[in-house]
Parts: structure tokens; C-alpha cells; sequence
């Protein structure tokens, strides 16, 4: 972070993995917001990115997200997170509903080298906020979520990835045949993320 | 097709001419059967058989195949020597090809907590695992049948009810019996003179200890059932029958043949509180609202009439109607009448024989919500408590009882037994069972609700309303 501040057109790895790594705490939140996995009144507004995001005040999914940011910072200095994908799934059931999808493409020049890339800081932010609007947006054709739901997080990583104990193989959580929605996606130069959102299809006759 | 084996063959012949039994066990398995040219002596008889696949023993190799059959047993003693490094390799590479081993997919240990349940008394507590909706399952068949005889096969009564004490009543003709669901024991509570009955409605007070009794006569009678006494008699109120009856408190409402619906304060003597005017003819469905501010009344005449305690004049005076509202939706006698339990300005409501729709109304507005066509007469409604579902029971030809998710109205299932139509149904206190008569003269008890859960008896107070708007 003090690297970002700093110096505001140069993007080092670390910088780089911290915006990516902040970027989906807030996404998270705003997912779990908008898809209202979690009460609305549990949400406060902070100003980041140069919106209004809101963030849960519940501990137990600060401490989850906070814990998860952190793990995904270190893997993305290292280069070896390939994807991160957070699915909602019903809480009855435990099927999966929908999955978002976060495409992350790593130079790998970087990682392997230290080079040094450059990009305004503004525009960084600039698209962030055009997938942050987006997803704000997706409520109006993604279907409702009528029943108590739960979220997970999955991270997609290299077979040699280095993964504490506190975490654990877990299978794709895939949807069956779902309706996908491709979302913009924002480059630090150094990490490329595209976003995805992938649905159950919304049958006219359930729920 | 013709050319294909033969040419396959005479080219693998031509390559291997060393393996010469191969080609023709190939060839065999994949196609229909076909008399290999390369090789000689075959049974020309063969040709006969067609597309029938018969293996040729002398196309086998039976070395081979006694060896790969016996290698397991090899395999299992000494497995290492066997593989060899090539072998492994290839493995290892189709492995990961097959299984894209490049990524390990990761999840957290620690789960993230669930949310706590928003809608308190739609779902079950998120302290209780509760069965998933959509698997559960409704028994097919009613947990148990008894006997009703003498259950007057009449659309327009309202014979059964279902007390909050858990006791079943039921009017039989000139009787009623009292059914005690947890002790399964019968009492007869009253046997009615021939000239006032037969019983045409029953209703247990909220209480569940006092009941309400309507007559052919046009007599309300009023029944403690601990007791066995009659308290009171309320006479005069109608013209007729009293075919429907409500309670909202201490008020007992009376519907009747003559249309005339009577607000009765069962604690004083002038029992009288209001009279409502509005429909032409027999009320034969008569339900309080949850809040009991509203109340919802369907009669022969097709009409569906809200009332509203606030609004009421005892006269209706020039220009205002009694009523606060009169949907004409039906084509039919509306008698089937359900307050939904978890959105308080929702009412569903059925259609007799000329109509068969379940439709649902907005009773702030007015406003017809849906419609939906059963094909078959509704003759009676019931909310669950716990879920959004509505069930509801019909006619010729299926005499069957439907089960409907909500708002989608899908049927969720669907239960049959009744022979003849599914006249009344009642609830039981804690929400799980159903219990329907009909003409056929039994009764049958479903668990068509689920199982009961530690589900706190919400209110069904408007709080909840605010929870239609679009997030």
C-alpha cells in the first residue's frame, strides 16, 4: 500500500496485490449486499473508489473476508492465484446458485523478475468503479434469491501453491447449465482481472 | 456400409498379415457381423444370421484373452513390478490433461457465519436445521382415515373444524362429534332435534374450548365443550340457515342463506353489534382476517366481499357501501376463503364448479394478484404456516387435494383418496396437519405441512409487509 501511495504511477507486485486483493474484499461485500445473503440493516457506507460501498459490520463475515484478502494478497505476490470465485449457494439445499467469477491473469514477467509497471492510479480506480456499478447493477436480471442463502469462497491456484492449513481442497461448486454474464474487468498492468457472473437459470416454474 | 468392412479388412490383412485372427475380431465387435473375405472357412450358413453378432471361436485369440483375464489376479500380489516407468508417466500426463491438474481449486476451513434468518416467520430459525423445502416430502396417502357417516354431501355448509385445544370437530347430520387428535378419542358433543337440524356449520372459538353451532333452523347455539353445556342460543339473527361461521375474538360472525352476515358479541345480551348487507345469497365462506380487521365473505351470488371493522355504518347510507371492497373475479359460489398468513393484505380465494380458479387479491386495493385455473371445483383453502405454500382441496373429478407453491403456484403435489369431493378442511393448531372430509364420508388426516418445528408462533401482524419491496 505504501508502495501505491507513494509513488502514484508505478505499480509494484506487492501494490498490485493489494489493490487486486482489496478490490474483492469490497466486491464481496457489494456481492453479498446487493444478492442480500445478509441483511441490509448489518451493511455501512464508506466511500471508496469514489462511490458509496457498503461494507457488513457483522464480525464473523469481517473476519472471514479479512482472513481471505490477506491469504489472497500472498498468493498473488507470488503469482500463483489464477482465479477466485465466490459462490452463493442456498442455505436449505446447499445448491449452488450463482458463482462470481474472478478471472485474475498474472504477468508473469513480474513475478519472476521484479519489473516494474506503470499505470495511473486514477484509471485503476476508474475501472473498478465501472465493475463495482455493474455489479450493482446485476440485480435487475440476475433472479431472486427468495431463500436464506450462504457464501463461499474459492480460490483457484497453482498445484504448487504453498496453502496453510486453514485451507482445504474443495470441489468447482459448478452450476448446471448456466446463463453467464461477463462483466467488465480492471489491469494494473500487473494483474488482469475479469469479472464473471455465472447463474442458475431463473425456471419459471420453481420459486 | 458394404464396402467399408471389406476394404478395412483387406488393408489390416495386408499390414499385419503375421496377426491374421485380429482384424476379424475388430471388425466383429464394432459392426454388425459380417463374414470376413480374408480369412477362409467360414461357415457359409453364416451369412444367414445377418446382423446377429456371433463370436467366432476361431477368431480369438484365446492366449490372449485367458492372459488378460487372469492378470488382475497377478496385479494384485506384486502391483509394483508390473508398472512400468513409461507406463506411469503416460498415467500421470492423461491425469493431469483429463483432470486440468494445473489448479487446486481452495476453499476457507472456516466457513463464513450464515445470515441470521431476515424473515423470522417464513423460515425456520437458523438455529434449527430445517428440512430443505424443496425435498420434502409430502406423504402420498392420508396418515390416517375415519369414519364420518352421515356427512351431508351439501357445497354451501361448513362442517368441520379444527380447535386450537387439538380438537377435530365434526357435524355428522344432527350430531357432532368431538375428535381429540392427541388422545384419538370420539365424544359426542351434542345429538340436535330433528326439527332445528341438521347442523350446517361449526366453529371453535379461539379459546378452543368453546364452539359455535349453526342450524338449518337458523339457530346459533353455543357450546362448551369441557363442560358439555349449552350456554347460549342466538336466535333470530337470520332467516335461514346459517351455513358459515367466524370468530374473531369474542364476535362471532354468522353468515347466512339470506345473505345477511351478523357480527355477534357472544359475552352480552343484545348480542347484535353489526349487520352486514351485501350479498343477494347464501354466504358460504366466512374468514376473519389475521389481524382481525378485515373480513373476507364469498357467497352463492359469485361476489367476494371485504368488510372492514373501521368502516361499517349499521345502515348502509346513501352513496356508501357497507363493504370495502366487492370483487367480481368469480364465475362461481365462493367459498373457499384463506387469509395469507405471512403478507397480511393477501387473500386467496376459490371458485365452485363454473369457475375452478384459486385467484388472489391485494385487500388494500382491490387489486386481483393472480389467477390460476385448477380445472376442477375449489372447495376449500388453507395456508401453511410455515412456508409459502397454499393447499386446496377439489371436486369431480379427481377429488383430490393440491398443494401449491407460492406465488408460482406450482403444484408441489398432489393427494389423493377421496372418492368423492373434498368438501372441508381444517388445520391443525400447530400448522402440520390437514383434516378433510367428504362426501364420501371419511375423514382424512394429511401431514401435508411438514413436521412440527420449534417454529415460533409469529404474529400475523403487517409488520412483514414492508418486505415486498424489491431489493
Amino acid at each position: 500500500m505504501a508502495s501505491r501511495t507513494a509513488s502514484k504511477d508505478i505499480i509494484t507486485l506487492r501494490g498490485s496485490a493489494a489493490i487486486v486483493s482489496e478490490f474483492f474484499g469490497y466486491a464481496a461485500n457489494s456481492i453479498l449486499y446487493n444478492r442480500a445473503v445478509y441483511p441490509e440493516e448489518s451493511f455501512t457506507k464508506v466511500k471508496k473508489y469514489g462511490l458509496t460501498m457498503l461494507l457488513t459490520q457483522d464480525e464473523g463475515v469481517k473476519n472471514f473476508i479479512a482472513n481471505l484478502t490477506s491469504q489472497l494478497s500472498e498468493w498473488l505476490e507470488a503469482g500463483k492465484l489464477q482465479r477466485i470465485v465466490l459462490v452463493i449457494m442456498s442455505k436449505a439445499t446447499s445448491e449452488v446458485l450463482e458463482r462470481w467469477n474472478f478471472n485474475i491473469v498474472t504477468d508473469a514477467e513480474v513475478v519472476e523478475k521484479g519489473a516494474i509497471k506503470e499505470k495511473s492510479d486514477k484509471e485503476i480506480m476508474r475501472e473498478i468503479q465501472a465493475i463495482m456499478r455493474q455489479i450493482a447493477s446485476c440485480i435487475t436480471y440476475l433472479p431472486c434469491l427468495d431463500e436464506p442463502c450462504v457464501f463461499d469462497v474459492l480460490a483457484y491456484t497453482d498445484t504448487d501453491v504453498d496453502a496453510p492449513g486453514t485451507w482445504v481442497e474443495s470441489d468447482a461448486k459448478l452450476i448446471d447449465n448456466p446463463q453467464m454474464v461477463k462483466l467488465h474487468s480492471f489491469d494494473t498492468k500487473i494483474h488482469k482481472v475479469d469479472t464473471l457472473v455465472s447463474y442458475k437459470k431463473d425456471e419459471w416454474d420453481e420459486e | 456400409m458394404d464396402a467399408g468392412p471389406n476394404s478395412i479388412s483387406s488393408h489390416k490383412s495386408r499390414s499385419r498379415c503375421a496377426a491374421a485372427p485380429r482384424p476379424s475380431l475388430q471388425e466383429a465387435g464394432s459392426r454388425p457381423y459380417m463374414p470376413p473375405l480374408s480369412t477362409g472357412s467360414r461357415n457359409p450358413l453364416a451369412k444367414c444370421y445377418g446382423d446377429r453378432f456371433i463370436p467366432e471361436r476361431s477368431a480369438m485369440d484365446m492366449d490372449l484373452a485367458h492372459y488378460l483375464l487372469t492378470e488382475p489376479r497377478k496385479g494384485k500380489e506384486n502391483p509394483a513390478a508390473r508398472v512400468s516407468p513409461a507406463k506411469e508417466a503416460y498415467r500421470k500426463l492423461l491425469a493431469e490433461k483429463l483432470l486440468n491438474n494445473r489448479t487446486r481449486i481452495l476453499a476457507f476451513r472456516n466457513k463464513p457465519p450464515e445470515p441470521e434468518s431476515m424473515l423470522t416467520d417464513l423460515r425456520a430459525d437458523a438455529t434449527q436445521a430445517k428440512p430443505a423445502k424443496q425435498r420434502r416430502q409430502v406423504p402420498q396417502s392420508a396418515e390416517k382415515v375415519l369414519d364420518a357417516p352421515g356427512l351431508v354431501d351439501d357445497y354451501y355448509l361448513n362442517l368441520l373444524d379444527w380447535g386450537s385445544s387439538n380438537v377435530l370437530s365434526i357435524a355428522l347430520g344432527c350430531k357432532v362429534y368431538l375428535w381429540d387428535a392427541s388422545s384419538q378419542s370420539v365424544t359426542e358433543l351434542v345429538i340436535i332435534d330433528e326439527e332445528t337440524g341438521p347442523v350446517t356449520s361449526v366453529s371453535w372459538a379461539p379459546d378452543g374450548q368453546h364452539i359455535a353451532i349453526g342450524l338449518n333452523s337458523s339457530d346459533v347455539q353455543l357450546w362448551d365443550s369441557t363442560s358439555n353445556r349449552l350456554l347460549r342460543t342466538l336466535r333470530g339473527l337470520h332467516e335461514s340457515r346459517v351455513g358459515s361461521l367466524a370468530w374473531n375474538n369474542s364476535i362471532l360472525t354468522t353468515g347466512g342463506m339470506d345473505g345477511k352476515i351478523v357480527n355477534n358479541d357472544v359475552r352480552i345480551r343484545n348480542n347484535v353489534v353489526q349487520t352486514y348487507h351485501g350479498h343477494e345469497q347464501e354466504v358460504c365462506g366466512l374468514r376473519w382476517s389475521g389481524s382481525g380487521q378485515q373480513l373476507a365473505s364469498g357467497g352463492n351470488d359469485n361476489l367476494l366481499h371485504v368488510w372492514d371493522v373501521s368502516m361499517s355504518s349499521s345502515v348502509q347510507t346513501a352513496g356508501h357501501t357497507q363493504w370495502l371492497h366487492r370483487l367480481q373475479g368469480h364465475l362461481s359460489a365462493v367459498k373457499a376463503l384463506a387469509w395469507c398468513p405471512f403478507q397480511s393484505n393477501l387473500l386467496a380465494s376459490g371458485g365452485g364448479g363454473g369457475d375452478r380458479c384459486i385467484k388472489f387479491w391485494n385487500t388494500h386495493t382491490g387489486a386481483c394478484l393472480n389467477s390460476v385455473d385448477t380445472g376442477s371445483q375449489v372447495c376449500a383453502l388453507l395456508w401453511n404456516k410455515n412456508e409459502r405454500e397454499l393447499l386446496s382441496s377439489h371436486g369431480f373429478t379427481q377429488n383430490q387435494l393440491i398443494l401449491w407453491k407460492h406465488p408460482s403456484m406450482v403444484k408441489l403435489a398432489e393427494l389423493n383418496g377421496h372418492t368423492s369431493r373434498v368438501l372441508f378442511m381444517a388445520q391443525s393448531p400447530d400448522g402440520c396437519n390437514v383434516a378433510s372430509a367428504a362426501a364420501d364420508e371419511t375423514l382424512r388426516i394429511w401431514n401435508v405441512f411438514g413436521t412440527p418445528e420449534a417454529v415460533p408462533k409469529a404474529s400475523y401482524t403487517g409488520i412483514f409487509n414492508s418486505f415486498n419491496h424489491i431489493r
